[in-house]
């Protein structure tokens, strides 16, 4: 059949959300993979300035469903570097619970997102019937099954009672067991073997060139994890382990992950074990003063950076957000060389992408000797009516755009 | 001629045919659906689906070949029901049958995986062409296993007739439980016919869209899945015919009953193996069906020499 060029993206049954991958095939093979980002694009850091603190922590929470705890804490604690606060212990240790409950949910929906992407839909159903009680306890205590809005600058908003305890360790021992009946299908079954392993490789060597964090990095062996390598919240007093794995393929990154779903029940049920008694929050003054602070938060796909710097007003000057996916995107390329068209689906779905933590505007200062220019609304109109002509033969210059 | 007439069209022919198939794909999707922990369709499901689809607007891309794009689907419908009238059912004779039915049975089950292929390639649709091409390359992997796996219980009984073998079967009783590897192997082969979990490549809707029927729509795409519906019946009544004809010289009443439960069986092991095993990729699945399945359908077919030269001498 030649080369063909297939276009994954940006609307396909395999992306949760829109990017653009364009696969050159030769047969079944890929040859080449063209990513094209910037679809999920909000101008969310641009609003951050015209929006008070309190404003931006709104919005921040919602640059992803199911980061949205991990951005919303990052910020928050941005803020509290910056102004100075010492947030209560109580609130610290509510943010943990409510950021290991969160990564609970990330990596049992990563799961059956996997599952689905590889056909087995038993597993999809069976992992997202487990989601459910993580949905449920994260609801109980936050009132919201995503975008919790527990974080508030100073400590957090709702406090945790002995029932809610009692609930949280009820659901943790169910998930726990699950979790282990799902580190055994992925040893003892043949066909996700079959389908995981040697799919989409990424040495280590490349996955510390190329930047690869988070799950995908640690299932090539990157031994990265910020929790430890530079702990915030309470995980300076928790004991956990990091889960790496050698097989530096997408059946090493599920390991990983079931193994880190381990992990998470390990660091709530200490959590819960220790929570101390006192006030959730601090008075956060209304002006943060001038600074800046550069926070790293170990988000369910990897190490999440902000950056924040503040004027001594109640509106942020700048506010900067790296999303895990960002690092982990420029590795896909060099995953899928030499695997077959019914991997990349697989492979895409195995960095856990969120494209909506990770599409943010970049301005190229020097381009290499290319020229760099800015295009007002209608040449960019223009541009892309002339690009989708040539490209993918379509005529869309008689659609109304309403004003 | 009234009776042949009736007999094509109403019973045992289309209409039963069409209804049971909507009948075999509720059971599917139901068991499909409880083993996931799941509710299910209702029992009218796969009739509201039809009868929606026939109700849609038939979109044809503008590059694609009008009459080729119309035809397919009637042919992979005719080709499914024509083999149907030649499987005895209920009784060791079916409807029609001559010496050599059981190849033309063969060759007309092939034809609704031609007339996918044909329909993914005259789509000119990208995802429409992949897929075709691996419907075909699957046809290559399951077809010899299965062909083999069929004809095996043909050589015990010395007849290329199915309704000869019926007969054979129904005066030699017990000499079906030898070929029950043959039976596992048809199975399976039978799971890529259909082109079910973990045979579903053709259509693997998170790689290629939704595979050889991507651009069907409408009245098309329901006769296309009512094919599909009918195949599995007709699958299953060829397995059933074939590796377990046993009962066949009850009265019709009982033995349409039989008939109805040999077929629900071989659905519900279809169903199982589709829920419990993730999809294969095409050079794995042939792989799997040229290492494993065609040396176990070989296997089957020298135990029935055997059977043959020393049983039936």
């Amino acid at each position: 059949m030649g080369e063909v060029t297939v276009p994954i993206g940006p609307q396909h049954p395999a992306l949760k959300e829109p990017e653009s991958f364009d696969i050159t095939l030769e047969g079944e093979r890929v040859v080449r993979m063209v990513a094209k980002m910037g679809y999920n694009h909000r101008g969310i850091e641009k609003a951050c300035e015209q929006r008070t603190y309190i404003q931006c922590l709104y919005l921040i929470e919602r640059i992803c469903g199911i980061c949205s705890h991990s951005h919303s804490t990052a910020f928050v604690q941005c803020v509290e570097e910056v102004a100075g606060l010492q947030v209560p212990k109580r609130a610290v240790y509510i943010r943990t619970l409510i950021g290991e409950l969160e990564r609970i949910h990330s990596h049992l929906l990563w799961l059956g997102v996997a599952g689905h992407e590889i056909g087995f839909d038993t597993l999809l159903m069976y992992t997202w019937r487990d989601r459910e009680t993580v949905l449920d306890l994260l609801a109980m205590l936050t009132g919201n099954r995503v975008n919790y809005g527990i974080n508030t600058i100073g400590g957090v908003r709702r406090d945790v009672t002995a029932e809610q305890v009692a609930e949280i360790r009820k659901g943790v021992a169910l998930l726990e067991e699950r979790t282990k009946y799902y580190q055994q299908v992925a040893i003892e079954e043949a066909t996700l073997a079959k389908r995981l392993g040697g799919v989409g490789s990424l040495s280590h060597e490349d996955a510390v060139r190329l930047g690869a964090i988070g799950p995908t990095g640690r299932a090539s062996q990157v031994d990265r994890d910020v929790r430890r390598d530079d702990p915030y919240a309470a995980y300076g007093e928790m004991s956990f382990q990091v889960v790496t794995d050698t097989h530096c393929d997408v059946y090493g990154r599920t390991l990983v992950r079931v193994g880190e779903l381990i992990e998470s029940c390990k660091i709530i049920r200490q959590v819960l074990d220790n929570l101390p008694q006192g006030p959730i929050t601090v008075r956060a003054p209304r002006r943060i003063p001038v600074g800046e602070a550069v926070i790293r938060y170990e988000a369910p796909r990897g190490e999440d950076v902000h950056y924040l710097r503040g004027n001594g007003t109640d509106k942020p000057e700048r506010m900067k957000v790296r999303a895990p996916t960002l690092a982990n995107v420029q590795a896909v390329a060099k995953m899928l060389e030499g695997n077959y068209l019914a991997d990349v689906p697989l492979v895409i779905a195995a960095i856990d992408p969120c494209f909506s933590c990770t599409d943010r505007m970049i301005v190229a200062r020097d381009a290499g000797g290319r020229k760099t220019g800015v295009m007002d609304w209608k040449s960019l109109r223009d541009y892309s009516v002339d690009w989708y002509k040539k490209n993918r033969g379509l005529d869309c210059s008689r659609i109304k755009l309403r004003a | 001629m009234g009776w042949a007439l009736s007999n094509i069209f109403l019973f045992p022919g289309l209409l039963f045919l069409a209804c049971f198939g909507l009948l075999a794909e509720f059971v599917d999707r139901k068991l499909y659906a409880r083993l996931q922990n799941r509710v299910g369709p209702p029992w009218y499901q796969p009739e509201a689906d039809f009868i929606k689809l026939l109700a849609k607007e038939d979109i044809i891309p503008a590059e694609a070949d009008h009459r080729m794009f119309k035809i397919l689907p009637i042919v992979a419908l005719v080709s499914v029901v024509t083999a149907f009238l030649y499987i005895p059912l209920w009784s060791s004779r079916a409807l029609f049958s001559f010496d050599g039915d059981i190849i033309v049975v063969i060759y007309l089950l092939t034809l609704p995986t031609l007339t996918f292929f044909l329909a993914g390639w005259y789509s000119t649709s990208l995802f429409a062409a992949v897929g075709a091409v691996r419907a075909l390359t699957q046809l290559f992997a399951y077809e010899v296993p299965f062909l083999v796996g069929l004809l095996s219980p043909a050589i015990v009984a010395g007849t290329w007739s199915l309704s000869g073998m019926a007969e054979f079967y129904r005066i030699h009783p017990l000499y079906w439980t030898a070929n029950l590897l043959g039976f596992g192997v048809c199975l399976i082969a039978l799971q890529g016919k259909l082109e079910k979990v973990p045979f579903d490549i053709p259509e693997a809707e998170t790689e290629i869209v939704g595979g050889t029927l991507t651009e069907y729509s409408g009245r098309l795409l329901a006769f296309f899945r009512m094919a599909i519906d009918m195949e599995l019946v007709v699958g299953s009544a060829l397995l059933s015919a074939v590796f377990l004809p046993f009962g066949l010289g009850l009265p019709a009443a009982l033995g349409f009953v039989l008939f109805v439960v040999k077929v629900s069986l071989i659905v519900v092991l279809l169903a199982i193996l589709r829920a419990v095993v993730a999809r294969l990729r095409i050079d794995q699945m042939v792989e799997f069906c040229w290492k494993y399945l065609a040396p176990a359908a070989l296997l089957q077919l020298a135990i029935d020499l055997a059977i043959k030269g020393v049983l039936l001498r």
